[in-house]
């Protein structure tokens, strides 16, 4: 398993003593989870969600929603109702 | 006062013996003196709650009749409240304050309740201790130096403390019973889709659930009447009717059907929690239920297509955390992708950490149909245990924990002990059928709690309540106080 290649998919920049903790973690978390192997699940559909619901729709009401500004708020960073964000290009 | 039940607070206010603001203040006063020993709560919200007992008072006054009109009620600190702070007791969300209340918090204002604040939790509800808060450990009112259990570990032992009269926690993987069982309160974690998810931070979507955490089975049929129900916000809420939980304690239970999964009873759990697990179906069978022998196969792979779905669920819903939109930001970044990096290292603790990096694992191309998609199929083989063995019997009985609460900082050193401490639970989860924990004894020179796990049929809440209630009328167990 390559924790550095993980970690930069998962967006998360781990220090030298993560990433070693981790990598022997990981070792014996995934050695017991492939213990699913022993099953044989050829013809066994997948489970998502156990109600079988699949789209669910409702009326095409208008309410009252949140002001842009509401979200905003909450926001690290932000000015004149838009979120800041560093440098990008 | 603050020793009541739900039941009991009910009738001293409406029989005007108790008034609202009394009641809360006495679980203020209580909260005063045993917090800075179980440290319960992540924050408190007292100026606000005394709004509400007042609020309340007047209501009662007028005669108004509400289901939990006044009674002080806490919520774990992954359910949005408009105005107070929802930490998920995470660095990265500790200022934050959401927007809006989640579903089940209108639910308990419509119905009257006193919300005293928000209890601690292990982070985004990842883990089995409490021990992985980002403010504090909780302890055990049982055994100060023991773990409450978790995930919902604040809520349980606020209500074992008596730091309120009942609570919400959420249950992914048994974050509502394990910290019941452990706590000796009663914990439901009820049918995927019975309640709304809504304003629920999520860690686990297809498997979290909120339900009720108290004194009493009355308590938690009480609890449910008021946050079930269909809610168009939550498309994946079921539209089944709801009937009256309370109905359901004056069922009779003789004749009912318990069935008995031979794989929970291969040895796994500490003898003496054995025991009281199955003196506790002997008292079940002495209030004329009959015992059956089901099977639930592929019980033990339950832990592992457990932590293959919820951390791929994890690791995606917690990619919103991204510094921009809310919550904690790195001040240390000079663009964005190591604004986001430096974010979330310095936002999440180790265990959100190695459940994002799991989860990433699980989903990431090349692995995707050996791991998420085998783990889906095995949870479908699951399912159909539970299915099976439900067609023989009315309700599962079995353990909640293979052993009573451990010692805080035990097990922190070995992720994958701590995960198959859920060995119990996961499954139901996983089927998505209602469960839930009562305490049925007491185990070792210090008395430890333990809890019995009833499981029953999809939207079947009702057997589970009339089951535990009439095991509550005939022991008392649940009634026994913590020594905090």
């Amino acid at each position: 398993m390559d924790i550095e290649h993980l970690a930069k998919l998962a967006r998360l920049k781990l220090t030298d003593a993560e990433k070693e903790k981790f990598s022997n973690q990981m070792g014996t978390i995934i050695e017991y989870i492939e213990k699913l192997g022993e099953l044989d699940t050829k013809n066994v559909e997948p489970t998502a969600n156990v109600l079988g619901l699949s789209n669910v729709f409702r009326e095409d009401v208008v309410t009252e929603p949140l002001t842009n500004q509401v979200p905003i708020n909450d926001s690290p960073a932000h000015s004149k109702g838009h979120y800041e964000v560093p440098k990008i290009i | 006062m603050h020793r009541t039940t739900i039941t009991q607070a009910r009738e001293l206010l409406h029989s005007k013996k108790l008034s609202s603001v009394q009641l809360t203040e006495a679980v203020f006063a209580r909260i005063d003196a045993v917090e800075d020993k179980v440290k319960a709560y992540a924050h408190l919200m007292r100026e606000k709650a005394l709004e509400q007992a007042k609020d309340a008072d007047v209501k009662i006054a007028k005669g108004e009749e509400l289901p939990l009109l006044g009674v002080p009620i806490a919520l774990k600190d992954l359910i949005c409240t408009q105005g107070s702070r929802t930490t998920c007791a995470s660095k990265i969300l500790d200022q934050f304050v959401a927007p809006y209340n989640a579903m089940v918090v209108n639910q308990l204002n419509a119905a009257g309740a006193v919300i005293v604040g928000k209890t601690n939790m292990d982070e985004f509800a990842m883990g089995s201790s409490n021990e992985n808060s980002s403010q504090h450990p909780t302890m055990n009112p049982w055994a100060l130096d023991r773990v409450p259990g978790g995930s919902s570990g604040g809520s349980a032992a606020a209500v074992a403390a008596h730091e309120c009269i009942a609570a919400l926690g959420s249950d992914t993987g048994g974050s509502i019973r394990q910290p019941a069982a452990f706590c000796g309160v009663t914990g439901l974690k009820p049918t995927y889709g019975r309640v709304s998810r809504f304003g629920l931070v999520a860690f686990a979507s297809s498997l979290d659930q909120i339900g009720p955490i108290t004194k009493s089975v009355a308590d938690a049929a009480t609890l449910l009447n008021v946050i079930g129900g269909k809610d168009i916000q939550d498309s994946t809420s079921a539209n089944v009717p709801l009937p009256d939980f309370t109905q359901a304690l004056n069922q009779d239970v003789k004749g009912m059907k318990l069935g008995i999964p031979k794989e929970y009873f291969t040895g796994g759990m500490q003898p003496e929690v054995e025991k009281a697990v199955q003196e506790g179906i002997r008292t079940l069978e002495s209030l004329g239920m009959q015992t059956v022998e089901v099977s639930l196969p592929h019980l033990d792979y339950a832990v592992a297509a457990y932590y293959i779905i919820a951390c791929a669920e994890a690791s995606t819903n917690l990619s919103r955390y991204d510094g921009v939109k809310y919550g904690y930001r790195s001040s240390k970044s000079d663009n964005l992708v190591n604004m986001y990096e430096n974010t979330r290292e310095e936002g999440f603790g180790e265990e959100v950490k190695r459940r994002i990096i799991l989860g990433t694992f699980v989903l990431s191309s090349g692995y995707y149909d050996a791991y998420y998609l085998k783990g889906q199929q095995v949870r479908t083989l699951i399912k159909q245990d539970f299915e099976n063995a439900l067609e023989k019997c009315d309700v599962i009985a079995a353990p909640v924990t293979p052993y009573p609460a451990f010692k805080i900082g035990e097990k922190m050193d070995d992720p994958l002990q701590m995960y198959l401490a859920d060995i119990y639970t996961i499954s139901a989860n996983l089927a998505g059928i209602p469960a839930m924990s009562i305490p049925c004894g007491f185990v070792g020179g210090e008395n430890l709690p333990v809890g019995l796990q009833l499981m029953g049929k999809h939207f079947d809440e009702e057997s589970l309540i009339a089951v535990g209630h009439k095991f509550q009328q005939a022991t008392h167990f649940h009634t026994q106080q913590a020594p905090v």
